[in-house]
């Protein structure tokens, strides 16, 4: 039991982890916090489904075009939901306008594809019991991006300026760094991301349309508590969440497990409204 | 976003509306009380059922509206409110788990249950950003349609529970459509009244300038409370009716883009209206109905229109109806302003007893930084202190520990000699203590007038069910804050910009406009953070002259500002800082021939 406990957990947490790191890119560069990260974690899946399960595309195909697909759509939220409320972020336009468009992709999603949850394939037969491949692939996923983003941030000069805009993007942009396309191609990163955790999750969780509002709502959970922008605490507070939730689940049930999380998020969040690692808040007057 | 639409406005009393604005005014209200009571007559059941649904969505919008239209508050997962008023009204009338209840009195305790929760739901606001709260209010409509679905032996688990029928006088089907009509005009005369009261411009002040309405001497704790009490009602009512109408109930009959519709008709609507959040509620629950093959793309529809909405007029429909506003106002208007009639606005008389504000040894950091180090000052009665210094001296600093927006390391401040507390800005207003702010703080949705009457929120006496019933005490703060806020607009000369959205108003126009709000407190202590930035060489010497005037009645004035000539013709005394410490400090002619003064800041 506990071995389930944990694989399951960390696999579930992962993708929470990686939807939280979808959260946090999207924010580092727009200050705006995007309904459309549950949204795109949701696709991972379904997508993944229509293109091998459905068209039949060789595995690593389906993922190439499934990340391809991430990437267009977090442009176009970039292009339709995010660049025209930026000028007002004070007002949280941005909160609606993100929720309006994750809602048009999810009913368009759920008319075309179906309100049913379908199977997605097993595409590495590797590994049994708690050691399969709907387990460890979620968190090699997770371990891969981390990597990826730590190698894009410390060693390349676009990941510098993207570090750059994240700290001040007046200043940035005062430095003359392309402040715009950046943001671009952060939400195209975010894109990719939140599609390869559906992806990888999509064994345990399913190609459901449905999974949008549950990885909205675990994915935030990480980095409200971790403090936002931080991939340290999402990743930290994800396989936590994961492994709390599955524990629970276990013990007293389904229902309990996610009131209990829900009970202990709030909680949290009421005594410490910043997240656990967070700084305080900004002057207002 | 516009002069709250209300049946109930108060008239103001110094030009009669006219009769054909009266009607003007009433002629929305009026057809669709009449659609509403001749609707029967179409005989036809199916229409019935469909406005007994608008109805009932109507009393939940009805609160939510003061929460997301007023308040700013984006309480995305109301329909958690609704499925628990729905469930503990089916409960309860079914006899199962206790003796039956009689369905009125279950659809009241439906009511207290859902206040109940409202404040459950609405707490997170208190501490939250925007969108974390949305994020807990969605957490909650997710938990209660999960926990209905669990709780088996109570709700019926997937299977469901039947919803009661409601028995004489409101049983048959249009017997119950008159009743869900009865209590959503009840719900919309209420909210109406709350929306024109001192509370309703206290949330739009929330939501629109957070800090002013501080500085105004608004809790914002609770407020939001009482109105999330009230929200909670309603919707636990309209849930009551909703598991009635549905004869009924299962989970699934809450879905989130339920949720989505309650939110999206009041955006539709418009913030800050209530006519229009209603037209938005009704175009909403019955444009699927029409379009039958639509209906599997309501909710797509639903958030094409939400995307449109804000981003191509984030106004809503009131914004359209608001034709008043777009009339081009007077191009080059002046600023004349009266201090003859600051007698009648501060009205000292009764307790005009000379005090002062003193600070000693103030100190206070920002992480290194030291913003002030050890600094005094005595603000007294009857004279203009000018605070002067290069910028990041922390003039303005000086200005935020004395409302209580920062609270020092160390060092003392007292208000006659009585301590005064450091933090709670909302406490200032007690105090007599006013302000102004650097940029102008404006509830941009909000008339002139009522941006002033907002000054004067502490001065109402009716209470927020008492604002709500419509009694007589809220009509007479209504018409004595209506006239003070005009009085202060008279003496600052905007009187004639009174009925216009304050976001229209020009930068100069909007310092004179904060102005007047201060006033409203009736201060005994006035403080204004750099008023003259901005304006014009004539303007500047008005705005001297009205600041003289207003010291002279009695008020310690604090004066921030750059214009040196201005603070040396106006001040009584001058303090001049420079990196967080004193400079110097005394009479205008000691300051102007101060040598190291000269050097640091004024220039040989």
């Amino acid at each position: 039991m506990l071995q389930s406990i944990v694989s399951y957990g960390l696999a579930v947490g992962a993708v929470y982890a990686l939807i939280g790191i979808t959260y946090n890119v999207m924010f580092s560069a727009s200050r705006v916090f995007s309904f459309t990260a549950g949204m795109l974690g949701m696709l991972g899946g379904v997508l993944g489904a229509l293109f091998i399960n459905k068209l039949g595309l060789p595995a690593i195909v389906g993922l190439v075009v499934v990340l391809a697909g991430g990437a267009v759509l977090g442009v176009v939220t970039e292009f339709i939901a995010v660049r025209p409320v930026l000028k007002s972020i004070e007002q949280h336009l941005y909160v609606l306008s993100t929720l309006a468009f994750a809602l048009l992709v999810q009913q368009f999603t759920a008319i075309e594809w179906g309100t049913d949850a379908q199977p997605f394939p097993r595409l590495i037969p590797i590994g049994e019991g708690w050691l399969d491949q709907k387990f460890w692939l979620p968190m090699l996923a997770c371990a891969l991006t981390i990597v990826g983003l730590e190698f894009l941030y410390r060693r390349t000069l676009v990941g510098r300026a993207f570090l750059a805009i994240a700290e001040d993007s007046y200043a940035a942009r005062a430095l003359g760094l392309p402040e715009t396309r950046l943001r671009i191609a952060s939400y195209a990163l975010a894109g990719v991301i939140g599609t390869l955790a559906g992806f990888a999750g999509a064994q345990i969780l399913l190609a459901f349309f449905g999974n949008q509002a549950i990885l909205n709502f675990y994915g935030f959970v990480p980095v409200a508590l971790g403090g936002m922008g931080s991939n340290r605490g999402a990743v930290i507070g994800g396989l936590a969440l994961g492994v709390f939730q599955q524990a629970a689940n276990f013990l007293v049930g389904g229902i309990f497990a996610s009131v209990a999380v829900f009970v202990v998020f709030i909680i949290i969040l009421l005594l410490r409204p910043e997240g656990l690692a967070g700084a305080s808040t900004a002057r207002r007057v | 976003m516009t002069d709250v639409t209300a049946p109930s406005q108060s008239k103001r009393t110094r030009a009669a509306p006219s009769l054909l604005a009266r009607l003007e005014h009433a002629a929305p209200w009026l057809a669709l009380a009449i659609i509403g009571v001749a609707l029967p007559l179409f005989d036809d059941s199916y229409i019935g059922v469909i406005a007994q649904r608008a109805c009932i969505y109507w009393i939940l919008c009805a609160g939510l509206n003061l929460v997301v239209g007023y308040a700013g508050q984006i309480a995305i997962g109301w329909v958690a409110l609704l499925t628990l008023g729905a469930y503990s009204t089916a409960v309860l009338t079914a006899g199962k788990v206790m003796d039956a209840w009689n369905p009125y009195l279950a659809l009241l305790a439906s009511g207290v249950l859902g206040g109940a929760f409202g404040v459950i739901v609405g707490l997170p606001a208190l501490r939250l950003r925007t969108f974390y709260f949305a994020m807990t209010t969605l957490g909650f409509a997710t938990i209660v349609t999960q926990v209905a679905l669990a709780w088996t032996e109570v709700t019926g688990g997937g299977v469901g529970t039947p919803g009661p029928e409601f028995p004489w006088p409101f049983n048959p089907e249009w017997g119950f459509y008159y009743f869900c009509l009865l209590l959503a005009a009840l719900a919309t005369w209420m909210t109406a009244n709350i929306a024109s009261s001192r509370y309703g411009r206290a949330l739009i002040a929330i939501r629109d300038a957070e800090v002013a309405a501080e500085a105004s001497g608004i809790a914002k704790p609770r407020l939001l409370m009482t109105v999330f009490v009230f929200a909670g009602a309603l919707a636990g009512v309209a849930g009551g009716l909703f598991s009635s109408l549905q004869s009924y109930i299962t989970p699934d009959a809450f879905t989130f883009d339920l949720s989505v519709l309650f939110f999206i008709a009041i955006l539709i609507g418009g913030r800050g209206s209530i006519l229009g959040p209603l037209l938005g509620t009704i175009l909403l629950t019955v444009l699927p109905e029409f379009a039958a093959p639509l209906v599997a793309w309501s909710t797509f529809l639903y958030a094409a229109l939400l995307l449109v909405i804000v981003l191509v007029i984030p106004g809503g429909i009131a914004d359209l109806l608001d034709y008043k506003n777009r009339r081009p106002l007077q191009q080059h208007r002046e600023i004349v302003a009266r201090p003859e009639l600051l007698a009648r606005v501060l009205d000292r008389s009764k307790d005009a007893k000379p005090g002062a504000i003193e600070l000693k040894d103030i100190s206070l950091h920002f992480g290194g930084v030291r913003a002030i180090d050890g600094l005094d000052l005595a603000i007294r009665s009857g004279e203009v202190h000018g605070l002067i210094g290069p910028n990041g001296s922390g003039k303005t600093t000086t200005l935020n520990v004395i409302s209580g927006y920062y609270a020092p390391r160390s060092g003392t401040a007292t208000l006659n000699g009585a301590p005064l507390p450091f933090g709670a800005p909302h406490t200032r207003a007690r105090y007599r203590i006013a302000r102004t702010f650097q940029t102008p703080r404006l509830i941009g949705g909000a008339s002139v007038l009522q941006n002033v009457m907002i000054g004067g929120t502490i001065d109402g006496h009716a209470g927020f069910s008492e604002a709500m019933l419509s009694l007589p005490r809220h009509h007479r703060d209504e018409k004595a804050l209506g006239d003070a806020a005009m009085i202060a607009l008279q003496t600052v000369g905007l009187e004639t910009l009174a009925d216009v959205r304050a976001d229209r108003l020009q930068h100069s126009e909007l310092r004179f406009m904060e102005i007047a709000r201060a006033l409203m407190l009736r201060p005994a202590f006035l403080m204004l953070d750099e008023p003259a930035a901005g304006l014009s060489a004539e303007e500047i010497r008005r705005l001297g002259a009205l600041i003289k005037a207003i010291s002279r009645e009695g008020v310690g004035v604090l004066l921030v500002e750059h214009h040196a000539d201005m603070i040396f013709d106006v001040s009584d005394r001058v303090t001049v800082l420079n990196l967080g410490k004193m400079l110097a400090a005394g009479t205008p002619d000691e300051i102007r021939s101060h040598r190291e003064v000269v050097n640091a800041y004024l220039g040989g």
